[in-house]
Parts: structure tokens; sequence; C-alpha cells
């Protein structure tokens, strides 16, 4: 199997790698996180909410996605958005959603039931003392949770927010089943092309275990320096 | 002397049955000083929390500074931001440096700018006797020392009336004394302050008046002097006499 390798196949194909695949997955990575924090933290507002409804909607959102595989929701998007599109704008041909607009939109629903978890535990965990001693300030809701909560909410979980970012990172090579070339599909198609298999998915591997591994390390230090004194 | 806080028949319920708090009744004058105390459990912390509304109440009112809590339109923030309020367990922003938790509200609710707010941060500051701790976190400060802070904090707000909400009870014995001289101090210049705590010789040195709770009633509500030679109920005298033995 290795008797022929050939590093020059991954040494020809790398600037297409890095500069299309590796760049198409880090920024959807980047995009969706930013995203799914700011919707996930939205949902677990609403959850947390003690108004009539929106816990129950949130709850239902969350269950729901995460009740689906991955790979569903990113067909279901691809091939579905165009229709909900054209009957939402009332045009008369489905709307054109490019994949990347589509793997973006898939993502940040999707990862953002998982953010809204972590960020539900978060604000669980800081005490309702906080809660009450920014009130009897005469803090409003909006700047109990925006100076108060939130702030140490997000200090408290950065280091799981940053570990599903990791998990992100890795899902967005599902979006190769729509023919997208992102770090892996990019792989996988110099792959086919060249009938050079074992180099090209050898070398993703790499390429995947190698930014995820050194991500985890910086995140395990970022949690040593970032913690509250207390 | 007119009110700053009224309660009438304020009554409380956890669940359809539990009532933590029994008709409730009591005022605090401007320029008064109320120590409230009585056994645990007996609704004195959820009563201090209701007057600020930081606890709803089933029935009965709340009045502060002639503005009653249970009306419509009560903009309960802005009557917050004129009450103080010391609890237990400090509550200071963990996240936030000593100046930015004196300055957060003062910037958000009051509009001050921020070198206005600073001013007055230090000011307090140095009055709490604290200054060389302005830019370290709560957590590097002792228990005695943040509460300090928590006091500063409070009357930045430049508050009409502070509420005390066992204030030295999370202390260890050698620092309570440092957070109840500024106490007595802010009751000596006048400040109308409504203290539920256990300490009693704090108590006669600055309360006006004592009231008395126990199983969510107001069981008495006397002067100070008269309260500790003579309370007139049973459970009065039986709650002193344990704890004034030692």
């Amino acid at each position: 199997m290795f008797s022929d390798f050939d590093f020059n196949v991954i040494w020809r194909a790398l600037p297409y790698m890095l500069q299309e695949g590796l760049v198409f997955t880090l920024t959807l990575t980047a995009l969706a996180t930013a995203g799914g924090i700011v919707l996930g933290t939205l949902l677990a507002l609403m959850r947390l909410s003690s108004l009539p409804f929106l816990p129950q909607i949130a709850a239902g959102y969350v269950n729901t996605m995460r009740s689906l595989p991955l790979v569903l929701v990113i067909f279901w998007f691809y091939f579905l958005v165009p229709y909900i599109g054209q009957w939402v704008l009332q045009s008369d041909r489905p709307i054109a959603v490019g994949a990347f607009a589509s793997s973006l939109i898939t993502f940040t629903l999707f990862e953002a039931a998982y953010f809204s978890e972590i960020m539900r535990a978060g604000i669980q965990s800081i005490s309702r003392g906080q809660l009450m001693a920014g009130y009897a300030l005469g803090l409003n809701y909006r700047q109990v949770m925006g100076s108060v909560i939130l702030p140490q909410a997000f200090r408290n979980m950065a280091p799981v927010l940053l570990t599903q970012t990791i998990v992100l990172f890795q899902d967005t090579s599902l979006v190769y089943v729509l023919s997208i070339p992102d770090f892996l599909g990019a792989a996988s198609k110099v792959a086919q092309r060249d009938g050079r298999l074992v180099e090209m998915y050898l070398f993703a591997a790499a390429g995947y275990f190698l930014i995820s591994f050194t991500a985890s390390t910086l995140v395990k230090r970022l949690q040593r320096r970032i913690a509250i004194i207390r | 002397m007119s009110a700053m806080i009224t309660l009438n028949n304020v009554s409380k319920f956890y669940g359809p049955t539990f009532q933590v708090l029994k008709d409730c009744s009591l005022t605090v004058a401007k320029g008064e000083v109320v120590v409230v105390c009585g056994p645990s459990g007996s609704g004195k912390s959820t009563l201090i929390k209701c007057v600020n509304a930081l606890e709803p109440f089933e029935s009965g009112d709340i009045t502060v500074n002639g503005i009653s809590l249970k009306a419509p339109g009560t903009d309960l923030p802005k009557l917050r931001a004129r009450v103080g309020m010391v609890f237990q367990h400090f509550e200071l922003f963990p996240h936030l440096k000593i100046t930015e938790n004196l300055c957060l509200a003062q910037q958000k609710v009051l509009g001050r700018s921020r070198d206005e707010a600073m001013t007055k941060g230090e000011m307090l500051l140095e009055r709490v006797g604290l200054s060389q701790h302005a830019h370290k976190f709560p957590g590097q400060l002792s228990g005695g020392q943040q509460q300090r802070v928590a006091i500063a904090r409070a009357l930045a707000m430049d508050p009409i009336a502070m509420l005390f909400d066992e204030p030295t009870s999370a202390l260890d014995p050698e620092m309570i004394n440092e957070v109840l001289d500024v106490m007595v101090e802010l009751a000596r210049e006048g400040m109308t302050m409504m203290v539920v705590t256990h300490e009693m010789g704090f108590a006669r040195k600055v309360a006006h008046r004592v009231v008395f709770m126990d199983r969510g009633e107001v069981v008495e509500d006397a002067e100070t002097t008269s309260f500790f030679t003579e309370a007139k109920s049973e459970r009065a005298q039986l709650f002193l006499s344990k704890i004034l033995s030692h």
C-alpha cells in the first residue's frame, strides 16, 4: 500500500488544499461559531425566561436540532432553502443560495442548539445573588445580563465553547456531501482526479489532527489564564 | 418625622400553602435606624428583599419615599437605584475590578461620566479605608474588605436609604467590627437604615428601634432600650435570653 507513496502528490496539491480548502473550512468554522454563539445565547436567555411560551419555543428548537443527524440537516437546507426562499419572497423561481451561504446557515442554526445548552449551563452557574445585586443597583434586565451575568457565564464556559468549536471545525467536513471543496472535499477531489487516495486522505487526516490538537492544547492553556479570581 | 419606608400588611407565600410573611407592617422614618432581628427562618431576609422588590409579595403594599411598589407604572429599576442594598455574601461582581464594581451602575443607571463616577468611587473607597485596593479584583480581598467595598458601591448611587441583609453573618469574627464601624459611622451621619442582623451590640449602639420577627410575623416593634430591658412578648424574651447569655 505504501510502496508507491508519493509526497509529490501532496506537494503539488498543497496550494489548492490550503488556499481553497482550508480557507473555506476555517471561514465556515469562524462565522458559524460566531453566529452560533450569538443565536445560542439568545436561545439560552429565552429558555431561562419567565415570560410565557419563550422557554417552550427555545426548548422545542434545541431538542429538534439535537435529534436530527447533521448530514440530514445539511442536505435539507441545501435542497429546501431555495424553495422556502421562493415561497417567502413570492418569486417565480427557486432562490439561488450558494453552497457557502447554505452551509453557513445550516451550521449556524445547528450549532446554536449546542451552544445554547452550554450557555444555559453557564448562566445557571452564576448565583442568584449576582442577579439580585445587579437589580439592587438599579440595572435593568438587559444591563444585568450584559454587564454582570453573561460576561461571567462566558468566562466560565469559554473552554467548553472552544471545545465545541473544535468539534464544529471537524463537523464542517460533512459539507463534502454537497461537493463543496472544503479541506476534506478538496483532498477528495484531488484524490479522485489523480487516483491518489492514500496520500490525499492521509494528508487530510494529518491536517485535521494537527489543527484540532493544537487548538485543544491552546484551550487548556487559556483555561488557566482567564479563570475568574475567587 | 415623615416615613421613608412603610410596609402595610405584607404577606408572601411560597406555593399555595406555605406563608413566609404574615401581615407584616412597620415603618422606618427618615433618618431612622431600624434593626430587624429574629431566629433564622423567621422571614427577616425575605422581608428586607421585598422592600426593594427583589422578592415579589402577594398582598399588602410597601411604599418607599412615597412611591408604592404595587402601583402600576412604578419604575422599579429607578426606585432600586435610590435604595442601597448590602447582601450577606457581598455579591461584588467577581469579573470586574473594584473600581469597575463602583462605577458600573453609576455610569449605566445614573448616566454619570467616567470621571465623575471614578471621583465618587475613589472618595467612597477612601472613606471605607480601601484606596490602595482600587485596582484589585474582589477575590483578592478578605471578606470584611469585600463587604466594605459593597457598602461603598451602594453609597456611590447616593441612596436615600440603605438596606442591610445580615451584612456580617458570612464574615470571620475578626472582620465583623471593620464592617460594623462603617455602618455605625453611616448611622451617625443620619442615613436611613434598615438592618437585618444578629449583632445586638450594633443595635444597642445606633438603632432607634428594634423589630423582632418570628415565623413570618412582626412580633415586637419597640424603642431600642425598651426592647432590651422590657420585651413584652415571650418569644422575644426567649430569643434575647438565648443570644445575650454569653
